[in-house]
């Protein structure tokens, strides 16, 4: 008996993912958002193509209204890897002055939705990298690994190809493109676990540390920079937090927290008891949002 | 009711808790049933119990289970399990989702796919990558036709490790009768389909008895609890590790001229520096320099693991091609007998080109008519001439260029397969090769020393396949036979192949169904080629309606040399002039299968050259033809 381990058969699926990819599509890009699960993806690509640097660039669709941290880490990470980094902010969502406090959900449609759709457009790419993991929410447990998006990048989830074995079908017509998730089969758990038996530089917003806060609408939210808009009477209070998912600071809350390293927020994460995406705004809009908003081209 | 109890272990010590679960080894399961064997209800206890569940997800269970559930006040785990807006809706589950959990020992990844008719593709789907088949039993029902279903098919893909869930043993007072009598009758139908060995549990999967630890309620029972036996059964990773090594060569790493690594998955064995190896099918022998990782070479590597290898020797490998040990090389073939289960809306056609993907190789291949099919529900074979969806049958493939395989019984990563749609690029097929055929192994290419190339340089040419496609009576015979009459006064050596002409003799026994007139095209394909290997300029006339036969015919040539020349006429046009009068009896009824009226044409999308009859005369277009590949002659001359 070998005994490889779960986190060495998952490693060496992401591998096979990528390489695949790379042998087979014409214009690769990887989505690169900055969080742990992009900087898991990163770090498999580094060892799927060493000593050769990654052959695609990295994409960060941009909503200007990301952590400060996150800008920081991301343009390391990028020089780090010797990779290519295409930033793309969506010129109509800059000209209109799209912002979380004024223009709720269309924040998101404008920035990341028809951002992402301009920026895959813009660089004609057929093959996106994205860092989704079928844990994550249920719609996501049914999509494949190869995700394929017609011209108009929807999504059919009654048209989707099997997948058998780890032989990926990558034929595409002109125009049509694919989203490639190669940690699909990855948990929360084994994120973190990889995390730290491979040492991979995170964005330190995710060790608990004291930050400006205000409470609002029962989330605890991070006074990141001074466009934050106080309300009346609202005053920033330092409070120990840390963030469990990042996004746009106005819209991603922190939870109160004292782990500082690795294994505490393992052993954090595994006390706790509400799921991950419960400080992500997006997914209480409506039932099967998710779903609904991947149909639209969101990844 | 509390939704996670977490391990004492995480609050007490998290790095003795992380260096347990840092030796995890990870099984992939298949969980089998029909909506009402209760296996939604079954994953859903898996996940509960074993704390994956958060509160949050619970306190929208205990509402969804309110609004919708079936389980009145209680918690309808089903619901945890059905994720898409319209499988909710519905009440069914449309396709393969995947779940997670883990305990101490274990990380579970779950395929459960859904049991209405699209049952076999997604059973196929789900269960080829799992190393465990968990089949559910309603214990009030016993085994059913889906039980055998549902078995056949997790033999077929070539799973090893069945476990028969009896399910609903509360229902059934938790007799041991009742199991004992489903246990023998399985039994018997196991070893009907050469299932060796499977092991069967009593268990509930809404009370939880005997899923996670043994239950009070059955004490006849002595074997384990589901999950603690799906804790201890092997995983396939390691099985292929005690066979032969094989590599196949996923991706070449060639960042500058220092370096040449080969990049790929590790399909069977082991490897360790310093071994033989030989590439295959080329048959190079040489050995293993380095293995070279982010973190610094290594020694050996197995089974399972995504590897670089550096090689002693600047031998000629790429990919598709397979490193293999030396001693115990694989085969090459071009002719396989396998089982092919379809996959798509569209029934295969026989004959027809697909592109097969094998490991990281990807070849063109046609299908002969299946010699059966299996009824999935009676194992029982018949007779059949395609494959439909969901269809199940053993047919031999002959593929283009030889492919290194191994029977799918050995190595599921050297002999399973899909097929490709060559219009639609969808998975339409997976397959599992039985063997090579034994004529396959012993037709070897003879080698010739008066080369095509020699029998070109002869006749001072270069060969070229001029192939006229369009609608009957669109033109195409009278435009070949001019051009033909004019490379003739040029001095050019050519032959002119007829389909009138040609099914007088060569094709005298094929009509024209779908099948019959892709096999025409083939025969054509193959003449013209053999024709152009003699140095001939090649012309050939033939309403050839489908994109894919013109697209093998062009695979079967040297890039460059075959020359798609569209008769563009419109239906409305060629009808009128009818030369034939074929139009007029295929309007009458008279012609089955007529192009253009009873059967499609695909018109070509990117031909080398497109004539428009209402604008060109013939006499002109010949003149183009010719001038168009005397261009390209003069340029390579």
């Amino acid at each position: 008996m070998t005994g490889l381990t779960h986190l060495q058969r998952l490693e060496a699926e992401s591998i096979h993912i990528l390489r695949e990819v790379v042998a087979e599509a014409e214009r690769p890009v990887m989505l690169y958002s900055v969080g742990k699960d992009s900087a898991v993806m990163l770090h498999l690509a580094k060892k799927a193509f060493f000593p050769a640097r990654p052959p695609f660039p990295l994409l960060h669709v941009d909503t200007t209204w990301k952590f400060r941290a996150m800008y920081d880490l991301r343009d390391k990470a990028a020089a780090d890897a010797g990779m290519d980094l295409i930033v793309h902010k969506n010129p109509d969502a800059v000209a209109a002055g799209i912002n979380p406090f004024d223009h709720g959900g269309r924040h998101t449609d404008l920035w990341k939705t028809e951002g992402l759709k301009q920026a895959l457009k813009a660089g004609g790419y057929d093959v996106a990298f994205g860092g989704a993991r079928r844990d994550e929410e249920k719609s996501r447990a049914k999509e494949r690994i190869f995700s394929f998006r017609s011209a108009s990048q929807s999504w059919d989830p009654k048209a989707q190809r099997p997948e058998l074995w780890n032989l990926y079908n990558a034929r595409i017509h002109r125009g049509e493109s694919i989203r490639v998730f190669p940690i699909s089969n990855w948990t929360e758990l084994d994120i973190w676990q990889y995390i730290l038996a491979e040492g991979i530089e995170i964005v330190p917003l995710y060790f608990a540390a004291p930050r400006p806060t205000v409470e609002r609408d029962g989330m605890l939210l991070m006074v990141d920079d001074d466009r934050f808009r106080l309300h009346p009477g609202e005053v920033p209070v330092e409070r120990s937090i840390r963030f469990r998912t990042l996004g746009c600071y106005p819209l991603t809350g922190a939870v109160e927290s004292e782990a500082a390293t690795l294994p505490a927020i393992i052993q954090e994460m595994l006390l706790t008891t509400t799921s991950e995406r419960q400080g992500r705004a997006i997914d209480h809009d409506q039932a099967a949002s998710m779903e609904k908003k991947k149909r639209e081209g969101y990844f | 009711m509390t939704a996670y109890t977490p391990d004492a272990l995480i609050a007490e010590d998290i790095h003795a808790y992380l260096d347990t679960h840092a030796h995890k080894t990870m099984l992939r399961f298949i969980t089998c049933g029909s909506v009402d064997d209760g296996k939604s209800t079954l994953i859903g206890r898996l996940l509960y119990d074993s704390k994956t569940i958060f509160e949050d997800q619970l306190a929208a269970l205990e509402a969804d289970s309110r609004r919708v559930g079936t389980q009145g006040q209680n918690i309808d785990f089903a619901l945890l399990v059905d994720g898409l807006a319209a499988e909710r809706e519905q009440g069914i589950t449309i396709d393969v989702a995947y779940r997670f959990f883990a305990t101490d020992r274990r990380k579970f990844i779950v395929a459960d796919t859904p049991g209405h008719e699209q049952y076999t593709r997604n059973m196929i789907t789900g269960a080829s990558t799992a190393d465990c088949a968990v089949i559910l039993i309603d214990a009030r029902k016993g085994v059913l036709t889906q039980t055998r279903r549902h078995s056949f098919l997790a033999h077929l893909i070539g799973i090893r490790q069945i476990v028969l869930a009896v399910n609903k043993m509360d229902l059934v007072g938790h007799d041991q009768a009742t199991f004992d009598a489903i246990v023998d009758d399985y039994a018997d139908f196991a070893a009907s389909i050469g299932i060796a060995a499977f092991t069967a549990i009593p268990l509930s999967g809404l009370s939880g008895a005997n899923v996670t630890t043994r239950s009070d309620a059955m004490p006849w029972y002595d074997g384990p609890a589901l999950l603690p036996h799906l804790e201890t059964i092997p995983v396939d990773t390691d099985r292929a590790a005690a066979g032969p090594f094989r590599l196949p060569v996923q991706w070449v790493n060639r960042p500058d001229l220092d370096f040449r690594g080969f990049a790929g998955t590790i399909a069977g064995g082991q490897v360790r520096v310093g071994d033989t190896v030989r590439i295959v099918p080329s048959g190079r022998t040489t050995t293993v320099a380095r293995i070279v990782t982010l973190d610094g070479d290594r020694d050996g590597a197995v089974a399972g693991e995504a590897v670089t290898l550096v090689l002693a020797d600047e031998v000629d490998c790429s990919r598709g091609d397979v490193i293999a040990a030396a001693d115990a090389p694989p085969e090459a073939a071009n002719q396989f007998e396998a089982t092919i289960v379809w996959l798509a809306d569209t029934a295969l056609v026989p004959g027809r080109g697909y592109w097969l993907k094998l490991g990281a190789r990807t070849v063109g291949a046609t299908v002969q008519p299946p010699s059966h099919v299996v009824d999935v529900n009676t194992q029982a074979h018949l007779s059949a001439k395609t494959l439909a969806l969901n269809d199940i049958g053993v047919a031999e493939v002959y593929t283009d260029a030889p492919l290194v395989f191994a029977p799918y019984a050995d190595s599921h990563e050297l002999g399973g397969f899909i097929l490709i749609d060559r219009e639609t690029n969808a998975t339409v097929a997976a397959g599992m090769i039985h063997h090579a055929l034994r004529r396959a192994q012993n037709v070897h290419w003879q080698s010739v020393d008066i080369t095509r190339e020699a029998h070109a340089r002869q006749k001072g040419q270069s060969p070229r396949l001029l192939w006229f496609t369009g609608l009957s009576g669109s033109g195409k015979s009278t435009i070949a036979n001019l051009v033909e009459k004019k490379l003739h006064a040029l001095g050019r050596h050519s032959f002119l192949l007829d389909g009138d002409n040609v099914r007088h003799g060569l094709n005298r026994d094929l009509g024209f169904s779908d099948a019959d007139r892709i096999e025409n095209i083939r025969r054509v394909g193959e003449v013209a080629r053999l024709m152009t290997d003699a140095g001939l300029i090649v012309l050939t006339a033939f309403i050839s309606p489908f994109r894919a036969e013109r697209d093998m015919v062009r695979g079967l040539m040297p890039a460059g040399e075959f020359v798609e020349i569209f008769v563009d006429t419109p239906i409305e046009a060629a009808e009128a002039r009818d030369v034939k009068g074929l139009y007029a009896k295929a309007r009458a009824g008279q012609i089955a299968h007529f192009t253009g009226i009873s059967s499609p044409y695909e018109a070509p999308e990117r031909p080398e050259i497109r004539i428009d009859t209402r604008s060109e005369t013939a006499e002109a277009a010949a003149e183009r033809i010719v001038e168009h590949v005397l261009g390209v002659w003069s340029f390579e001359l």
